[in-house]
């Protein structure tokens, strides 16, 4: 089951660029939510703060609250505990190249040291089936590598990969805007049926799609976040005027 | 108009055919010194290879026959030997430049030092592992040998797998580290394994490379004319028998050195391929 995530006074760094000013915010648990806002505005940098990834770049600095459920991500808990935690989706398929597709799915627990063959089976079976994958790879779960699907199967085996450490909150870092139309609409139809059991962020560049899978949408604008509200709201009557030049197109 | 199109398509045909026939002359020329001292090797070598040269130790001068088991063992000895010692420190050492020490002065100090030890002569290794483990011992050895050929790997194992490394895309090793996983076990499980292909290659080009060394083998395992297998004896080896054997006078000796000569490289050429064939297999279709 998912988990809500409350931000306060959140700062970040890249070396000497404050890419965050003071995010403060509640994402709702079992919903997803979406990040919008134009190139470089920090909307990355926040999702990568919320699992720890952020910390990985040496020249990468973080201050603030997050809380996870009741966790809190920067005083309770060692990184590699969170990120079991929080999965995250990249905006290119990384799948591991050297690995089968069913390895693929497996390795956030075999190389965690969970060893149950049987109910490691059942976990990628479930896994694929929640990404909508097993269908298109049931046959070959072992004899062909996960680099060797198309794009938009090797994000779903990506997805199914996250879902399959059983994480509370997934990140989605502009999971289709490398993929082509029909791919990105099963990600879109996987994100919706995901929502009810999961807590989803996304981040997306395509404003259609912010209103198409979200409840509730955030807009950012130079590392501050202007405006969060339901998706509906946010879409029809922003309450800034910064937020509605954008949705309107009038810069960004 | 219309005939000046035609006249750029003939010109880009004509250009496209000459690069390709350039990129194919590229590849005659490489192949060719190879084929030509392959061919060579079996005019001269092949009709002195029997079995006697795969199980006799040499014959005395003045005496026919005899073969190189000896000097093959010994070479089998003293390349296992180096690769025991070459092949994890280089892997490992490229693994810290890769991996751990990227920007840091040491990082930058350690690959200085491998691309001079690269660049040292091999004579000049020979001199350094005699004045290091033959003079305080007293004697040659192959445990001598071997820690030329060892150090001599180093450089090209540890530079090739840290290039090989830089190759694996960050988006993999982000991938690893947002499931959880500790940085070492990235490392370990997912950076290197990707990266194996590449970094099997730098070993087994080290490897051959060292295989057919004379000089550093010169002043440490020495050679033998008898059957040693003692690490703490001087111990044969090809390279340094076809040596001997090559500036002789005797007929029949630089007939054996052609055999030896061949024999080394279809030895390299089978444990190169042996061990591609090792680590080929599992590997996945579609897996780059």
């Amino acid at each position: 089951m998912g988990v809500g995530i409350e931000v306060a006074n959140l700062n970040a760094w890249y070396g000497t660029t404050h890419t965050l000013q003071d995010i403060n915010l509640n994402i709702p648990a079992n919903h997803a939510t979406a990040l919008i806002g134009p190139s470089g505005c920090g909307k990355s940098t926040f999702v990568r703060c919320l699992n720890r990834m952020h910390e990985t770049n040496p020249i990468a600095r973080v201050t603030g609250s997050v809380r996870i459920g009741d966790l809190d991500i920067y005083a309770d808990a060692k990184p590699v505990v969170i990120r079991r935690r929080v999965g995250m989706v990249f905006q290119r398929p990384n799948p591991f190249p050297t690995m089968s597709i069913y390895d693929n799915v497996a390795a956030g627990l075999t190389l965690n040291g969970y060893t149950n063959r049987n109910a490691l089976d059942e976990i990628v079976e479930r896994s694929l089936k929640n990404s909508a994958l097993w269908d298109e790879v049931k046959d070959d779960l072992k004899k062909k590598s996960g680099a060797s699907l198309s794009g938009g199967q090797q994000q779903r085996l990506c997805i199914a990969r996250a879902l399959a450490v059983d994480p509370e909150v997934i990140l989605m870092d502009e999971p289709a805007s490398a993929l082509d139309p029909v791919s990105t609409s099963k990600i879109e139809d996987l994100i919706f049926q995901l929502k009810s059991q999961y807590t989803i962020v996304i981040v997306t560049h395509n404003m259609q799609q912010a209103a198409r899978v979200a409840e509730k949408t955030g807009f950012f604008l130079n590392g501050r976040m202007v405006e969060f509200d339901s998706t509906h709201k946010i879409f029809t009557n922003p309450s800034d005027k910064r937020t509605e030049d954008y949705i309107t197109g009038r810069f960004g | 108009m219309n005939a000046e199109n035609t006249w750029n398509s003939q010109f880009r045909t004509v250009k496209d055919r000459a690069v390709t026939a350039l990129a194919i002359l590229a590849t005659i020329l490489v192949v060719a010194p190879l084929v030509a001292i392959f061919s060579y090797l079996v005019y001269k070598g092949a009709s002195s290879i029997n079995l006697d040269f795969f199980i006799k130790v040499p014959a005395p001068v003045g005496e026919s026959g005899g073969g190189m088991a000896n000097a093959i063992v010994g070479s089998v000895v003293v390349l296992l030997l180096g690769s025991l010692l070459g092949v994890p420190i280089g892997i490992a050492a490229g693994i810290f430049l890769a991996e751990y020490g990227r920007g840091t002065r040491l990082a930058t100090a350690v690959r200085f030092t491998a691309d001079v030890l690269n660049g040292v002569p091999s004579i000049v290794m020979g001199l350094a592992i005699y004045a290091l483990i033959v003079v305080p011992q007293k004697h040659f050895s192959a445990l001598a040998g071997g820690v030329a050929l060892g150090i001599m790997m180093i450089p090209t194992v540890c530079r090739t797998t840290e290039e090989m490394l830089l190759m694996v895309p960050n988006s993999v090793r982000e991938a690893a580290l947002a499931l959880g996983l500790p940085n070492w076990k990235s490392v370990l499980a997912i950076t290197v394994k990707t990266a194996s292909p590449g970094i099997i290659t730098g070993c087994m080009l080290a490897f051959a490379r060292v295989a057919g060394e004379t000089a550093p083998l010169l002043f440490t395992a020495l050679g033998n004319e008898f059957w040693s297998t003692s690490l703490n004896e001087p111990i044969a080896a090809l390279p340094l028998q076809i040596y001997v054997y090559a500036l002789s006078p005797y007929d029949d000796w630089h007939r054996l050195a052609w055999a030896g000569a061949l024999v080394l490289i279809i030895l390299i050429v089978l444990s190169v391929s042996l061990v591609r064939y090792v680590t080929s297999r599992g590997v996945l279709k579609g897996a780059s």
